[in-house]
């Protein structure tokens, strides 16, 4: 039996520890937000933090996770508004969606190293997330909003 | 400028079906035109589905969209047609996704319809929920109907300023007769709210955001059993002898079931295979992995993408189906002054939608309860229906969001293997693809080869055209053995809209060794890039200015008749009445784009710009593409201008976001897209063998839609066909080499 903590909850896990976690999270805790893609840590779709960094969940077995703090989609914020969902609802960012999830947990997890990144910098941490509906222009364009947003948040303007 | 987002209809996303004591005006859309008619109050139990709008007592306006989203927005943009006419306040509008029903009309999504067909139709459904009222309410207050008018969910007398709720007249609108639609009054489009504006937000965008949202993938129900499938690995290959004791082992794995072995021609049936059934999808993955399978040959092994591009090849020296015909293009050609000849060639290509294909499927009391991620509704339900031999009606399926459709999922092949699985369970079972089925054993967008030869007269005019093609049809998913092109001609090969006295198209014979399917604006992408690429070639040998030259290939002001030509045109199914091949509108954006980009101007040392035009599915978009090489050689593309014509445009915001997913989904085919075979078998499976453009890889878009009063064209697809082209044009401009086959990473430049 393992404890898994997720979004600050924690859970009793008592399934095949090899399992990846993106399965944990979607079949056995039910935490859908976080989208498979490719199964080989390959497009980011399933990107999950683990104590605040980026991870590829599909490709992380729950064994290596342990105890450790995963954060989802789903636990980002209590409403919805973590600057980086604000900026990407403000520019209709999405097209179909399904790998937004994992864009806006990679974008997250760059605004928290590099609270203001340049063009180059969102390109080399976005590299690893594909969207095949093409959104990435939009994506760049949230995640400097997004870092505005934090700003003022925070009074730093 | 503000955008209105929706936030009431977040209540409602899971919710399908109406409330009763509602205003219910059911529209049944024979694709065009629709009567209305209105059912009584207690009729709403009565549950008849079509394509409709309803207002509750409440004051909530309940709207349905009987299309799939999947990326195109088409959730918000239906909504806002009907809205915009009714005058509805955004805030009361609840969005229901309708249930797959042939009452609704054609549900296909897919061919870039779904404004083009229902523009006009669901202003008319909006215009006649808003006329009842007004009349509702001018029988409430005893004043004549055309003292009343609707603002925001409120109908007000204008003499007396009387206001009253879309809500508070539903009891007394539902008595009232419906309007014919020929007595409607349309709203003056200077009076548009939504349409033709960019201020509504995306109707999914905060459940997107927060992960809120149900696609194939996600749908869980209890007791549910997880599936995936060992298919076979060449086409209609048989199973054989397998060992599943491995398998049973896993932890997790319930059961392995032997599946009926597909007879071709393929259909949307399912592949049969191995499936193994499981607690959760990971244990399904491990006990398939630990399957050991043999497979009997089917006869497709002999498929080898070397040899058989060198079929195709040569078999475009026999093409012998004309397709179209003008004028005398073998005499044209001998007697021509200078002959230009070039061969194109674009591999197989596959969708990769995000989200591979899903269905879940629960099976009780004879019915069929689905949810899949699918663009064709009915077609699921029809071949779903026809293939477990139940009647269509007890075959209910709810479309979730689509992580992206590209056309693999206007095949509804995986949710006959859901509900197959479901019967077979006695349970409700979820049937998922993962990344490497989607490629493996998809519905492939086909291999071409094709061959192109222009006649050229002294003083550099164009005399004669002549484009051969060879690739494996549509057709063969459909009928065993089809090894000639049908209505792929349509798109972009036919439909060449140059002036030249001397035309001829014809196609030659293929055999169809996988499935074939259609992907995002099908042959034109490797129809518009031959057309579009020649054309530079064209500019090139007469060292004229690229863009110049296309403007005079186009020629004069027309519009082009290819029954005059010996040609069958389908123009999208669309009337050429109505639709019909525009020069002046093609020649139109090039300009545009040609001023948006600065083509005149001189880029810097190292950059350099490419041009094409392509009408398809009734827009016309012109590109042109930036590129600019390293010092390592290597190309980039820097940015892509997009001028399009895609006549009204309902949801600039969306269209915008439409080209902007095109440069990217272009680049992606230009730069890295290949499929291969090998004695039958993809040899790709996953994003490291068939890779797709990155953000690092991604141009700046800009894009500049004419403001126009013609009746709506497709906006998904029109954006793909000329992105390759443009890139190839620039590469040329830039380098001096020409690239005539994809994908570039082969030639070592990207």
């Amino acid at each position: 039996m393992i404890t898994l903590n997720v979004n600050g909850k924690a859970h009793q896990y008592d399934d095949d520890e090899n399992m990846p976690i993106l399965w944990a999270l979607r079949d056995i805790l039910k935490y859908t937000g976080t989208k498979y893609g490719c199964g080989k840590g390959l497009c980011g779709a399933c990107t999950v933090h683990l104590n605040g960094q980026p991870i590829r969940s599909c490709a992380t077995p729950v064994s290596a996770v342990g105890d450790q703090k995963i954060t989802t989609i789903e636990g980002l914020s209590e409403k919805g508004d973590h600057p980086v969902q604000q900026a990407w609802q403000a520019l209709n960012v999405p097209q179909c969606g399904y790998c937004q999830s994992g864009q806006i947990m990679s974008a997250v997890a760059l605004l928290e190293n590099n609270p203001k990144p340049d063009d180059e910098q969102i390109d080399m941490a976005m590299s690893g997330n594909i969207c095949r509906c093409g959104t990435y222009e939009r994506i760049r364009k949230a995640i400097h909003l997004a870092s505005d947003l934090a700003i003022e948040v925070k009074g730093g303007k | 400028m503000k955008v209105i987002e929706n936030v009431s209809r977040r209540k409602f996303l899971k919710q399908f079906g109406i409330g009763s004591g509602a205003l219910v005006l059911a529209v049944n859309f024979p694709e065009i035109s629709f009567m209305p008619k209105a059912l009584a109050s207690g009729a709403a139990t009565k549950f008849e589905p079509s394509v409709y709008v309803h207002i509750n007592s409440d004051n909530t306006v309940g709207i349905v969209v009987h299309r799939s989203e999947m990326g195109q927005g088409i959730r918000t943009s239906i909504p806002m047609i009907v809205a915009d006419e009714l005058e509805a306040d955004w805030q009361q509008v609840q969005v229901i996704q309708g249930l797959g029903d042939k009452k609704y009309g054609s549900q296909n999504t897919d061919g870039s319809r779904s404004v083009r067909r229902f523009y006009q139709p669901l202003r008319e459904a909006g215009a006649t929920a808003r006329t009842m009222l007004e009349q509702a309410a001018a029988s409430q207050w005893q004043v004549p109907a055309n003292e009343c008018y609707a603002k925001e969910n409120h109908i007000i007398h204008k003499p007396s300023g009387k206001k009253a709720s879309f809500g508070s007249l539903v009891a007394i609108a539902a008595t009232l007769p419906v309007p014919e639609a020929k007595t409607l009054v349309l709203k003056d489009k200077k009076d548009f709210k939504f349409i033709g504006k960019s201020n509504v937000a995306l109707v999914d965008g905060h459940d997107i955001a927060t992960g809120n949202t149900t696609y194939g993938f996600d749908v869980d129900l209890p007791d549910m059993e997880y599936v995936v499938i060992a298919r076979p690995p060449v086409l209609a290959s048989k199973l054989g002898r397998f060992d599943a004791s491995k398998a049973k082992k896993i932890k997790g794995v319930v059961d392995v079931v032997a599946l009926d072995n597909i007879e071709e021609p393929p259909l949307f049936k399912p592949l049969g295979g191995v499936a193994i059934i499981a607690t959760n999808s990971w244990a399904a993955m491990q006990g398939r992995e630990a399957l050991e399978i043999e497979w009997i040959n089917s006869g497709h092994e002999v498929y080898n993408s070397d040899t058989y591009k060198a079929a195709l090849a040569a078999s475009c020296d026999k093409a012998d189906t004309v397709l179209r015909k003008k004028g005398n293009v073998d005499k044209a050609l001998a007697s021509a002054e200078k002959v230009l000849a070039a061969e194109y060639y674009v591999p197989e290509l596959i969708h990769a939608p995000m989200e591979p294909p899903a269905a879940t499927a629960h099976y009780h009391d004879g019915i069929f309860d689905i949810w899949a991620c699918t663009q064709t509704p009915q077609s699921a339900q029809g071949t779903v229906a026809q293939l477990l031999k139940v009647e269509p009606e007890k075959v209910n399926i709810n479309v979730t969001l689509l992580g992206g459709g590209f056309g693999r999922k206007s095949k509804p092949d995986f949710v006959v293997e859901a509900a197959l699985m479901s019967k077979l369970r006695g349970k409700p079972v979820k049937v998922l693809w993962t990344r490497e089925d989607e490629i493996k054993n998809g519905y492939y967008h086909a291999v071409s080869y094709q061959k192109l030869k222009a006649g050229i007269s002294q003083n550099n005019e164009v005399t004669a055209w002549q484009h051969n093609v060879a690739l494996p049809t549509i057709g063969a998913t459909f009928s065993k053995g089809a090894n000639v092109i049908g209505s792929e001609a349509n798109l972009g090969l036919i439909d060449m809209p140059y002036d030249i006295a001397n035309v001829q198209c014809a196609a030659g014979k293929a055999e169809a060794h996988t499935r074939i399917g259609w992907l995002r604006s099908v042959t034109n992408i490797n129809q518009a890039f031959a057309v579009c690429s020649f054309a530079d070639e064209l500019a090139n040998q007469a060292g004229a200015d690229p863009k110049d030259h296309l403007i005079k290939l186009i020629g004069s002001d027309r519009q082009i008749d290819l029954a005059q030509e010996n040609a069958k045109y389908g123009n999208y199914g669309e009337e050429l009445s109505r639709y019909p091949i525009d020069t002046a509108r093609l020649k139109a954006v090039v300009e545009r784009v040609a001023k948006l980009a600065k083509w005149q101007e001189k880029r810097p040392k190292g950059k350099a710009l490419g041009i094409a035009v392509h009408r398809s599915f009734v827009s016309y978009v012109a590109c042109i593409a930036e590129v600019s090489e390293a010092a390592s050689g290597k190309v980039k593309v820097d940015k892509v201008w997009f001028s399009v014509d895609c006549g009204t445009a309902v949801n600039p915001e969306r269209i915008r976001s439409q080209m902007e997913g095109a440069a990217v989904f272009g680049l992606s085919l230009t730069f890295f897209g290949e499929l291969t075979a090998k004695d039958g078998v993809i040899e790709q499976s996953n994003f490291h063998d068939y890779p797709m453009a990155r953000i690092t890889d991604t141009p700046e878009t800009i894009v500049d839609i004419v403001e126009s009063e013609h009746p709506p064209g497709g906006v998904g697809e029109p954006g793909v066909p000329p992105v390759a082209p443009a890139i190839t044009n620039a590469i040329f401009a830039l380098t001096g080499k020409r690239y005539r086959e994809l994908p570039l990473v082969k030639q070592g430049i990207v």
